[in-house]
């Protein structure tokens, strides 16, 4: 009996040594494959093996050493570094759900994201930001698996008219925006409050009286971008299903006017005395999306 | 004894009190890191040196863009403030100083060299930096000798992104000028080695005289104003100041006139070696040449018969990936009447001359990672004119040596730990105080550079 169970105890260590092993050889093998990530850029290519130093030297302190969003700082940021092992980008020009181009990457090192603690690298050379981008693929198995989405394609600005600017506010009460950006777009819709990110972690809605950039950028065709791809990961989702391209123009202008600077929305908006949506008048909630 | 030979010995005192007392004033400034959750090395190259982030970061005006710079964003108990000090070991050596022949008795005098060494400590820094608002950002920094003796180093407000553009900042105060080569971040701490010879040069001849022109100091902090700006990715940038000739010191010691300092410089995005950055600068001002007297003293403030001086030179910063070059071109002249320590209302001497002179140096840096950095530099000056004519033509010529090494045991946004062992070895020409014959001084030192 007492032979017996030596031999299964032995066995047992055997077999765990030898996945053991294995794990480790895949795990090795698996963390070589990643290091050889490229990114491309235009004519850039960048390399993960070029990136890591640099992810030391400016990122870690947020991202953490293993790209999960845990550096040491990360207890006192809000809102929290992203986790790059997740694969799941906020800024995208491509549909929700799928990963980001590398374009989309290398812009959003480049531009930081405002009410955040990511500043702009754009200081930073380009070949350095392509190198980042793609040590910063490297942290996700997704990249290695998957292709970017399609990139959304956006057509041409229309002119701004009173029609569609007005056209836009119908837009913005229709989606529900307001819901969670307030009918005069102070963020204080009635559900501002609970909005939670996919780690279930109070996040707020954008504040279009509060500054004059977006969180993926500042130009119409970013706002475009925005509302038409989402903000993976958190409550903001996509509208490419739901409003047609000439609505989603029309929904930019709308917001063009909420925004604190003087821009021709906004005086249109005023010459035609637009007034804040009213919750109760908007008619029903079952005929948006 | 020559007599410039004796003021040279004073002024290299003042360097060792100046360099060893106050020094070090060198910025690199922990609160930043932790207001903004980043490592020193996100700023730092290794610090106190500014990489092309950390530059931008300052001519942001403190400020990351990100719209979380004003103060209102951070917690209430965040007080933008650091100190830096550097308890270290080190031995000084100079070749030739002036000795009683017969020790206790006045009289005769030989060279002999000196060596001392021992344990000591650096002065103190207490670097508060920040925004008070959006666009409007500080830095006050008290600073001591390391006998606890406090002046103001900087203290300035600036006005950043002024009508919505950052081609126009607006800083007013005391302030360091627009050196990119920052003798304020200058990696070397020792006698030798922690200021650039070029940024306080004077004609070993002109340091004898009391009226010497001592205002012209490129590396010291000035009291004045400054308007500078920059393109949006910072690789263009310029600063424009116009400060007092008071080699920024208070209560306006020395009269009314002023000095202008330009700095204009470009980066490029070199691919992978990284981001070069080349400029040329200009300073011209003009100081007095003597003062009202009151009992035969000089009475502060009254300086009158302004005369004029000027530095000139282009610099660059070559980046090789870990491999970087910083480089410095300097052509300097003073006027006739400082450099023979004439008052302009009385005739300058026979076969005088304003005396000018060429330099430069080429401190190469290898930083392995961001916690470990070689440095070596080398420094000359050679005289072109001297005051008289009738002076050695090599009188003053100076070479520089230094080679040391940071090390950072750890890196992260609370606050920065270096240990520096350093070498550095200088030698003017005809600067010994008896014979006027060349003069070596060395520096071996051991820091422990922390900041918090």
């Amino acid at each position: 009996m007492h032979n017996r169970s030596t031999s299964l105890l032995l066995s047992a260590a055997v077999v765990f040594a030898f996945s053991a092993a294995c794990w480790a050889q895949v795990t090795q093998y698996d963390e070589e494959q990643r290091m050889n990530m490229e990114s491309h850029i235009g004519k850039l290519t960048g390399h993960a093996t070029a990136g890591e130093p640099l992810y030391r030297r400016f990122c870690i302190g947020c991202h953490g050493p293993i790209g999960d969003g845990e550096g040491e700082n990360a207890q006192w940021i809000d809102p929290k570094p992203r986790n790059f092992t997740l694969g799941i980008f906020k800024c995208r020009s491509t549909p929700t759900g799928t990963l980001p181009t590398d374009e989309d990457l290398f812009d959003t090192v480049g531009r930081g994201l405002v009410n955040s603690n990511m500043p702009r690298w754009f200081p930073l050379s380009d070949q350095n930001r392509a190198d980042l981008v793609a040590y910063v693929k490297h942290f996700s198995p997704r990249f290695a698996k998957e292709k970017p989405g399609s990139v959304l394609q956006i057509p041409p600005e229309p002119p701004v008219t009173d029609e569609r600017v007005k056209a836009g506010q119908e837009v913005f009460r229709h989606a529900e925006c307001w819901k969670c950006h307030g009918v005069t777009g102070r963020a204080n819709g009635p559900s501002a409050d609970t909005l939670t990110d996919d780690l279930n972690r109070p996040i707020k809605p954008f504040n279009f009286h509060d500054g004059t950039r977006f969180k993926c950028g500042e130009t119409d065709r970013d706002l475009y971008r925005i509302f038409m791809t989402g903000l993976d990961s958190t409550p903001m989702p996509s509208f490419a299903d739901n409003l047609k391209p000439e609505e989603a123009w029309d929904l930019v202008m709308y917001l063009r006017s909420l925004q604190p600077m003087n821009t021709p929305e906004k005086a249109i908006a005023k010459k035609l005395g637009l007034k804040p949506i009213s919750p109760n008048a908007a008619p029903a909630q079952s005929e948006t999306k | 004894m020559p007599s410039f030979a004796r003021g040279s010995i004073a002024v290299a005192l003042f360097a060792v009190c100046i360099v060893l007392g106050c020094a070090p004033s060198a910025f690199a400034i922990p609160a930043f890191a932790r207001k903004y959750g980043l490592p020193c090395s996100a700023c730092h190259e290794a610090w106190p040196k500014l990489n092309v982030f950390g530059q931008t970061f300052k001519d942001n005006g403190y400020q990351l863009m990100n719209d979380r710079d004003s103060p209102i964003w951070q917690n209430p108990s965040y007080w933008p403030a650091t100190f830096r000090i550097t308890p270290n070991w080190h031995r000084e050596s100079v070749s030739k100083v002036a000795v009683d022949a017969v020790n206790g008795v006045p009289g005769n005098q030989v060279e002999r060299q000196i060596n001392s060494h021992g344990f000591d400590l650096s002065g103190l820094d207490i670097l508060t930096a920040g925004t008070l608002y959006n666009n409007v950002s500080f830095l006050l920094t008290p600073s001591s000798d390391n006998t606890g003796a406090f002046h103001f180093e900087s203290a300035w407000v600036r006005f950043d992104n002024l009508l919505k553009s950052p081609w126009l900042n607006f800083k007013f105060g005391k302030f360091e000028l627009d050196n990119v080569i920052s003798e304020k971040r200058i990696m070397n701490l020792s006698n030798n080695s922690g200021s650039y010879q070029l940024y306080h040069f004077s004609p070993l001849y002109e340091t004898q005289f009391a009226n010497a022109n001592v205002f012209g100091q490129i590396g010291d902090n000035q009291l004045g104003m400054e308007v500078s700006g920059h393109s949006h990715s910072d690789r263009t940038r310029y600063a424009a100041s116009l400060f007092s000739s008071n080699d920024g010191n208070v209560n306006l010691p020395n009269g009314n006139s002023y000095t202008t300092y330009l700095d204009i410089d470009h980066a490029f995005d070199a691919g992978k070696l990284g981001v070069d950055r080349f400029g040329a600068f200009a300073m011209y001002g003009a100081a007095p040449t003597y003062y009202l007297t009151v009992g035969g003293s000089p009475l502060p403030g009254t300086g009158l018969g302004s005369k004029n001086f000027s530095r000139e030179g282009v610099w660059g910063l070559l980046y090789f990936k870990k491999l970087d070059f910083t480089l410095y071109f300097q052509h300097g002249s003073d006027s006739a009447y400082f450099g023979t320590g004439t008052p302009s209302n009385v005739p300058l001497p026979p076969g005088a001359q304003a005396p000018s002179w060429n330099g430069g140096f080429v401190e190469t840096h290898y930083t392995v990672n961001p916690q470990l950095i070689f440095i070596q530099r080398d420094e000359f000056v050679r005289m072109s004119k001297q005051p008289l004519v009738s002076l050695p033509s090599s009188l003053g010529n100076l070479d520089n040596y230094t080679f040391s090494l940071r090390w950072y045991p750890f890196m992260y946004s609370r606050a920065g730990f270096s240990i520096e062992p350093e070498y550095a070895l200088t030698r003017q020409q005809g600067a010994a105080p008896i014979t006027g014959t060349s003069l070596t001084s060395s520096s071996a030192f051991l820091g422990f550079d922390f900041d918090f």
